[in-house]
């Protein structure tokens, strides 16, 4: 009932163009295979949900576009997987590069052990020099844009462990903000959250979405009925995690899904 | 049935931890013992000029000064040495080492490098330092020995300093796009500070305290001055005490005693400073 309501929120998915594809893709950590064949396409400036059950490999699908699976020892990557039509696993790509047009913010809120302004400022500071000045607004930008300025604008100077979950979540998102990349990376990124704080980090990527490409996985499907435009449904099968089931318009995949084991999901948990 | 059972288990708690505090009594009265003895003993005869004075009548009379001073020189020089290197070295081992067996060996033999006796650090010095490259005896040749000791501790402290720091912080500066370098040097390093420092401080304790390995590679049994080069020979501490002790007739009691309470007193003092260093950095964390 609940994810009907839901869905007449949802706004009718309106590309603009694909951001991210992935052809043939195939993830191994050593010799598990952790996603199989996925080819999906990623609407630039829109939202993708990524849903499924735990362990189907929705963070590794998550970690291929800013290649985090690199870190990972025994990780290796078949296909291919296109930002902008090219090809980020490609020799000639800088992974520092690449991260710094898809930034990613985790399950877990992980602000660093440092002042809520230079948590903002890590990105930036990096990134070469710049003056005190320009460091203050993009600061102040960012922080408005994670609609999370009027709460920490008298505490800049103060530990980013002071505040709540919610605002260290957001606090994560001005941080990825503040090196202005095109695509954001998010990995249940309310799974700590209570619903206010939650529904508060929706309402932001919703407005995050009219300039970023927004990927978030999530488990909780009224979340990704409300939030998302594009969904895409990962399962795992026999010792083979991760095979793409299913995508689409949010609302058909909701309503109308083509695969039996989509609708067993959807229904599973709510009907 | 159940109260029975829940009084014996009582018991047998009341117990263990009855045996538990007489041990832990026992050790600190043991401590306090040597530590109260060694004060009260000393006290008699350590004032200004035992400090600031050159011995004299082979240690008989005068004071420690050169002692004194190259104690902290030999301390110096093995924080000079020995921090870098562990911290370079505790980085790699970190950070940039693959996890395969090799490491594993490596990390392993750098652990047991700690259980070598100090006196094959010493021969070792003597082979290398003073003879191979023919640092002669010398306050550098004692210096590189030493901190060749130090090395254990300062390498492991630095690496499990560096390696308890939480991996999220390393994935969201990763994430943000800085490198791996820029993510040590200014998220890493910073948190594993207190850590490192704290293993810094207690090898530069240990250096200071060693006796064995200074003997063989140049301390000196009396000088009038100071080292002027590190190539120089000096005396230091710990040996001073061993000579005054053993090796000089008719040497006064309360000398004996002075020397080891400045030996404990800087020992001790640099064992707090750890303490206070790591304390802090944990009230800091919260
Ligand atoms: N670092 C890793 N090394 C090896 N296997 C991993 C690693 N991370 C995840 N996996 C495996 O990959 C599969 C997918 O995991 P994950 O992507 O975390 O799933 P999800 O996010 O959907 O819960 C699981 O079987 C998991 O055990
Ligand atoms: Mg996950």
């Amino acid at each position: 009932m609940k994810l009907d309501s839901a869905l007449t929120n949802s706004r009718p998915p309106q590309y603009r163009g694909t951001k991210l594809s992935t052809r043939h893709l195939n993830l191994f950590y050593g010799p598990c295979q952790a996603l199989r064949d996925i080819t999906l396409d990623i609407p630039e400036r829109a939202i993708t949900a990524i849903i499924g059950p735990s362990g189907c490999g929705k963070s590794s699908f998550l970690r291929i576009f800013n290649r985090m699976n690199d870190l990972i020892p025994g990780a290796r990557v078949e296909g291919s997987v296109e930002l902008d039509g090219i090809d980020i696993y490609h020799r000639s790509i800088d992974v520092v590069e690449l991260r710094k047009r898809v930034g990613m913010v985790f399950q877990k809120p992980n602000p660093f052990p440092m002042s809520v302004f230079e948590n903002v400022a890590f990105g930036p500071r990096r990134h070469g020099r710049v003056s005190r000045g320009e460091l203050q607004d993009i600061v102040e930008s960012s922080l408005h844009q994670a609609a999370l300025w009027e709460e920490v604008k008298d505490k800049l100077d103060q530990s980013a462990f002071d505040l709540s979950g919610g605002q260290q979540q957001r606090l994560c998102i001005a941080r990825v903000l503040a090196v202005e990349p095109e695509v954001i990376l998010m990995d249940e990124p309310c799974s700590a959250l209570d619903p206010v704080a939650t529904l508060k980090i929706e309402d932001l990527m919703r407005r995050l979405a009219e300039k970023y490409t927004i990927i978030i996985v999530t488990h909780n499907m009224q979340q990704a009925a409300r939030a998302s435009d594009v969904s895409a449904f990962l399962l795992m099968e026999g010792d083979i995690c991760g095979v793409l089931v299913e995508h689409g318009p949010t609302a058909e995949l909701f309503t109308k899904p083509k695969d039996r084991r989509t609708e067993d999901y959807i229904t599973g948990r709510f009907g | 049935m159940r109260t029975r059972s829940n009084l014996s288990r009582r018991i047998s708690q009341k117990t263990a931890f009855a045996v538990l505090l007489t041990a832990t009594i026992a050790v600190t009265a043991v401590s306090l013992f040597i530590i109260i003895h060694i004060v009260v003993r000393g006290a008699a005869i350590v004032d200004w000029d035992f400090l600031t004075q050159a011995p004299t009548q082979a240690g008989k009379a005068g004071g420690i000064f050169p002692a004194l001073v190259g104690t902290f020189y030999l301390m110096l020089g093995t924080l000079v040495i020995a921090l870098p290197i562990g911290v370079l070295a505790g980085i790699y081992l970190s950070e940039y080492a693959p996890k395969n067996r090799l490491t594993k060996v490596i990390n392993l033999a750098i652990v047991n490098l700690a259980g070598v006796p100090s006196i094959v650090y010493g021969l070792f010095g003597l082979g290398v330092f003073v003879l191979m490259l023919n640092f002669g005896m010398s306050l550098l040749a004692a210096s590189l020995t030493l901190a060749c000791q130090a090395l254990a501790m300062t390498i492991t402290t630095s690496r499990e300093a560096l390696i308890a720091v939480p991996a999220e912080y390393r994935a969201g500066s990763l994430a943000v796009g800085a490198t791996r370098w820029q993510t040590i040097r200014h998220l890493i390093l910073p948190q594993a500070r207190p850590g490192i420092v704290t293993g810094a401080v207690l090898a530069m304790s240990r250096a200071a305290g060693e006796t064995a390995p200074i003997l063989v590679v140049g301390a000196a049994f009396l000088m009038r001055g100071l080292p002027q080069s590190p190539f120089d020979r000096f005396m230091a501490l710990p040996y001073h005490l061993y000579t005054v002790a053993v090796h000089i007739p008719g040497m006064p009691e309360d000398t004996k005693w002075g020397v080891a309470l400045v030996l404990l007193a800087v020992v001790l003092s640099f064992n707090i400073l750890a303490t206070v260093v790591r304390l802090r950095a944990r009230k800091q964390r919260g």
